[in-house]
């Protein structure tokens, strides 16, 4: 009665529940892209198969792991559907219904469940939604990742960040958008948003995790992040910019560690050595790199990538080219003349063609980038280097006051003590 | 849309303004910080505040008056200045408070400053 020994039930339990949490990662967009597929209710789908993944972590210790996890939390879900339908009566969704117990029929012969990620992934950055909600909604439908987390990711409240996501989801359900990959026609500016919005994905994990201090409770989205990348590649083998975006996440996740030394501070890009690079994610960004620029149609993802291949060269013992990646960064804003892009550029032709060529960029920027902190952190150092010291001592201390990352305004704010001294 | 951000320090945070060692890194932070709030034009008001020691605290019960030293409760973390914003909402608010010293060492609150009773 008494026994502490651990049961056979314990030992069950825990592998149902590591089953279950294998199935959810590997295949939880890709189950809830084929639910949506067929029924446009995100709210419902997300519902369904939570309470499938909850029937599984109850039944699967007693029973056993399912041969097939994936299929059997697709029957779960689907039958949490129809029955959600037929308890409302909502004769709308009866199509939707008879569709999924179609697709059940087929089951047996199914041999894999049909991905429609892509599908999904278009869907949640079509025109209609909101841009600053896509990267939110691509992230929890596809990757399954927490409102809470996506909220705090993004710095916004959790309330304001679901009341987003489900405004989203209704014009998902009601909206006229089709639930589909676009054709020839349409490709090009609607890979770019859903490129773009994956890129801001990215973004957001920039500075979680690189302090060991804070462990891994803080690790960031990018592996995520980069997993979607992957997948854009893979479903869409002929995209050059797909695998643009992949080399430039790569090359930047080769660089993480590097990018605080070990008490933690800051290391800016020049002054990090290429021995703390991961070599082998280099390699694949660069093989990636070269696969797209073999079709030949070059591309603001393109051009990035090849910006962070150009510094990556130093690992290989070639020094930076400074009139070379100026002339990268004059042909990435050529391609997207984003406030980043220009600020990087006006850094790059006065590492090449002195600061004062650098300033005179920044300073046609000076409007739109005011409250942007990368453009008073390059200011701030190209005045330095101009040898505008009070100048470049009141730029200094404005990019400290707009980080929100103690580490780089430590460093920001000893750089501007180093000008007094 | 007017919200506070209310700066909570910890006590080795509030030690830090007078050492010598460590108070120029400390007011460096801020000064950037609050510079930074005055380019952007933002600030309706705001104050830092002398250490929780420095508080008294006051109640009064059925005509009994309470007056205590120290703030209103033991806490590891304790009001240490604060700022009125004007920004277009919620967003910007939480933005400027994560730029905050506070945030990356102890934390900041945001709070919309309720409007005026309408008559």
């Amino acid at each position: 009665m008494s026994d502490p020994a651990p049961t056979r039930t314990e030992g069950l339990a825990e592998e149902a529940r590591a089953a279950a949490e294998r199935a959810a990662r590997a295949s939880y967009g890709r189950l809830l892209a084929f639910l949506v597929a067929r029924t446009r209710d995100v709210t419902a789908a997300e519902d369904a198969l939570a309470e499938a993944f909850r029937i599984a972590l109850e039944t699967w210790p007693q029973r056993g792991v399912p041969e097939r996890p994936e299929a059997w939390l697709l029957t779960a879900a689907r039958r949490r559907l129809g029955h959600d339908w037929r308890h409302r009566g909502v004769a709308a969704a009866a199509a939707g219904t008879l569709a999924l117990i179609a697709d059940e029929r087929q089951e047996a012969e199914m041999a894999e469940i049909p991905d429609d990620r892509l599908k999904l992934l278009f869907a949640c950055a079509h025109p209609v939604i909101e841009a600053g909600v896509r990267t939110p909604l691509m992230l929890q439908t596809v990757l399954g990742v927490d409102a809470a987390r996506v909220a705090a990711s993004f710095l916004v409240s959790p309330a304001a960040m679901a009341q987003r996501l489900v405004r989203a989801k209704a014009k998902l359900r009601e909206g006229g958008i089709p639930f589909d990959v676009p054709g020839r026609d349409e490709l090009a500016p609607r890979l770019e948003a859903v490129l773009s919005a994956i890129y801001a994905a990215f973004g957001t994990g920039w500075d979680d995790g690189v302090n060991p201090a804070a462990g891994v409770a803080a690790a960031g989205l990018a592996d995520e992040v980069i997993f979607l990348g992957r997948l854009v590649v893979a479903l869409l083998l002929a995209e050059p910019e797909a695998r643009g975006l992949v080399a430039l996440m790569l090359h930047c996740e080769a660089r993480r560690a590097a990018r605080r030394n070990a008490a933690g501070a800051y290391v800016p890009l020049s002054d990090q050595d290429p021995a703390d690079w991961s070599a082998s994610l280099i390699q694949e960004a660069e093989a990636q790199l070269n696969l797209a620029a073999n079709a030949g149609r070059p591309g603001r993802f393109q051009l990035e990538a090849a910006i962070q291949s150009l510094h990556a060269g130093r690992a290989a013992g070639r020094a930076v080219d400074p009139a070379m990646l100026a002339a990268l960064y004059g042909g990435l804003v050529h391609f997207s003349p984003t406030i980043g892009a220009q600020v990087g550029r006006a850094v790059a032709h006065g590492d090449a063609f002195g600061p004062v060529k650098g300033l005179a960029l920044l300073d046609a920027l000076a409007e739109a980038a005011d409250g942007y902190q990368p453009y008073w952190a390059a200011r701030a150092n190209l005045l330095a280097a101009a040898g505008q010291g009070a100048d470049a001592a009141a730029a200094y201390a404005q990019a400290a006051g707009l980080t929100d990352d103690a580490a780089v305004r430590a460093f920001l704010l000893a750089r501007r003590a180093r000008l007094a001294s | 849309m007017q919200y506070m951000l209310i700066f909570r320090e910890s006590e080795a945070q509030f030690g830090e303004r007078n050492d010598p060692a460590k108070a120029p890194a400390y007011w460096g932070a801020w000064m950037a910080y609050i510079g930074a709030l005055n380019e952007a034009g933002v600030v309706v008001t705001g104050n830092g505040l002398e250490p929780p020691h420095t508080a008294a605290t006051v109640r009064v019960r059925d005509g009994a008056r309470h007056v205590q030293d120290g703030p209103y409760a033991e806490a590891k973390e304790q009001l240490g200045g604060y700022f009125v914003i004007e920004v277009p909402g919620l967003d910007e608010a939480i933005a400027w408070a994560a730029r905050s010293p506070s945030a990356s060492y102890a934390s900041a609150e945001v709070r919309p400053v309720l409007p005026p009773p309408q008559r």
